[in-house]
């Protein structure tokens, strides 16, 4: 009897000379557009470029949060689409994402953010998002272990409960998509960085890499907090600053937290592993950097907030803390759209820190715009040119910023 | 890695006693089109390495001053007090 899977999860590939489309930047956003071109468009003849392992970057660093309780009709709309294919997930490429919907808490430690939570409420239940506000009674139901004493400072006064919400497994998102696009024939090519782009006249005509030149009329930028770095070689200016985003994991304790807790006010948010662990994310640093080094301000920020709701944590040692970078816009809101001034070439970037629970749908919708020239509904309102028209969109519910 | 930053009038300090303004551009002339003054409020070179940036001692002389820093490494190369007032800097 076999005990170990010999099966390969996607091959390795000479880089062709050619392409029908080149993805750059093999995340869950680069990995869902090439599944849904093969997918849904049958269009196979395409080379996903990572310059690093999969899921290097953003896909493997993010808390794993998903969730669908945005402030924006626009938001609401595009994040719950995104949780619906998140739920077909593992029947539809046969490989568990240890998906758990175990529900999602943000707090409110002032009339004023429980205000905020209430317009959230209103528009996510409009929309027909499972969402409502509970107060300290039905919160110490759902956690008990929660801190609700009556202390002077961050009271937990209510919360905005999303049932749905949840987290799941990044890496296997990643490996699950890179193993169905491998098996439609789309190579996948880890350690390929791409250094400049090829242009004829206003259309793009190639990707040049550190592994040699590939011809292709079709280019996606996919790259997070790169994304300016790869739009420098076609000089498309973008609206875009790079910041760090921190978190970090503790040793594995006893099961006691099976909801996902999120504190606007204390820019924290937390969650409890399968494993035990609790991951821990912050806020994002506050200055603009392409570095992923860690620093001890923000663990210290972590672990005095994290205390703030849990102070029975105090003593737990923390494993592991880290850093990606995240594409910021002025919005909060993505940019997902071709660009006038070059055809063939495609934006998924100001993602944020909020981009993994996207990736599907973004993937999708980014893969119907390639293949159709049609623009789908659900990313109209995130096209490049809206910072020309002066038409911004204003998701103030993004996690993880200072709004 | 946090980092320090030396201020033009206090010195060395912590990277946590500073806030980020952001990469230095210049301002448009009062006259410009709408378009110049929305490249202005929005566009970003976002550089991976060495650029001019705005940031502001809060919590020492409330001073906003230029720094060159490379953002790839947060090696600051040099500080300077400015010749003109921040515009448009978020604070």
């Amino acid at each position: 009897m076999q005990l170990f899977s010999h099966e390969r999860m996607w091959r390795s590939h000479e880089l062709k000379s050619r392409y029908d489309a080149v993805i750059i930047g093999a995340g869950v956003h680069g990995l869902a557009t090439a599944y849904y071109l093969g997918k849904d468009h049958g269009l196979r003849d395409v080379a996903l470029l990572e310059k690093s392992y999969l899921g290097a970057g953003n896909s493997g660093r993010n808390t794993a949060i998903v969730r669908a309780n945005y402030r924006t009709a626009e938001g609401v709309a595009f994040y719950d689409a995104s949780l619906k294919l998140y739920e077909e997930m593992s029947s539809e490429l046969g490989w568990n994402v240890l998906l758990n919907q175990c529900g999602h808490l943000t707090l409110a430690h002032t009339d004023s953010a429980i205000n905020g939570l209430r317009v959230r409420a209103e528009t996510n239940r409009f929309l027909g998002v499972d969402s409502r506000i509970i107060g300290p009674d039905e919160i110490h139901k759902l956690v008990p272990t929660l801190d609700l004493s009556r202390r002077p400072r961050y009271p937990i006064l209510a919360a905005l409960y999303h049932p749905p919400g949840g987290i799941i497994r990044h890496d296997a998102v990643v490996w699950g998509y890179a193993r169905a696009c491998d098996r439609m024939g789309i190579e996948i090519h880890p350690f390929t960085e791409a250094v400049g782009i090829r242009m004829d006249g206003q259309s793009v005509s190639g990707v040049v890499t550190n592994r040699g030149e590939i011809s292709t009329r079709v280019v996606a930028n996919c790259t997070a907090g790169w994304a300016s770095k790869v739009c420098q070689m076609v000089r498309v200016p973008l609206p875009i600053v790079t910041y760090p985003l921190q978190a970090c994991v503790t040793e594995p304790l006893k099961p006691f937290l099976d909801k996902v807790i999120v504190s606007a006010t204390l820019h924290v948010y937390v969650n409890q592993t399968d494993r035990g662990e609790l991951v821990i994310g912050a806020e994002i640093d506050p200055y603009q950097s392409y570095s992923m080094k860690s620093t001890l301000p923000t663990l210290e920020q972590m672990a005095t907030y994290t205390l703030e709701l849990f102070p029975q944590l105090h003593g737990v040692k923390v494993l592991r803390q880290w850093a990606g970078i995240c594409d910021m816009t002025p919005d909060f809101a993505p940019i997902i759209s071709g660009v006038e001034s070059l055809k063939g070439f495609y934006l998924d970037v100001g993602w944020g820190t909020y981009g993994f629970k996207a990736g599907p749908i973004a993937g999708r919708c980014l893969a119907s715009l390639i293949a159709t020239g049609e623009t789908p509904k659900l990313i109209a309102p995130f096209s490049l040119s809206r910072f020309r028209q002066d038409r911004l969109v204003g998701e103030k519910a993004a996690a993880a910023v200072s709004h | 890695m946090s980092f320090l930053i030396p201020c033009p009038n206090c010195g060395e300090r912590s990277v946590y006693e500073f806030r980020f303004g952001a990469e230095v551009k210049s301002r448009p002339s009062a006259g410009s089109p709408s378009e110049d003054w929305l490249r202005y409020t929005y566009v970003k070179q976002n550089e991976s390495g060495v650029q001019k940036e705005w940031w502001y001692h809060r919590m020492g002389c409330r001073q906003w001053f230029i720094a060159v820093r490379n953002t790839a490494t947060n090696e600051v190369l040099s500080t300077s007090l400015p010749e003109e007032k921040p515009g448009g800097t978020s604070s």
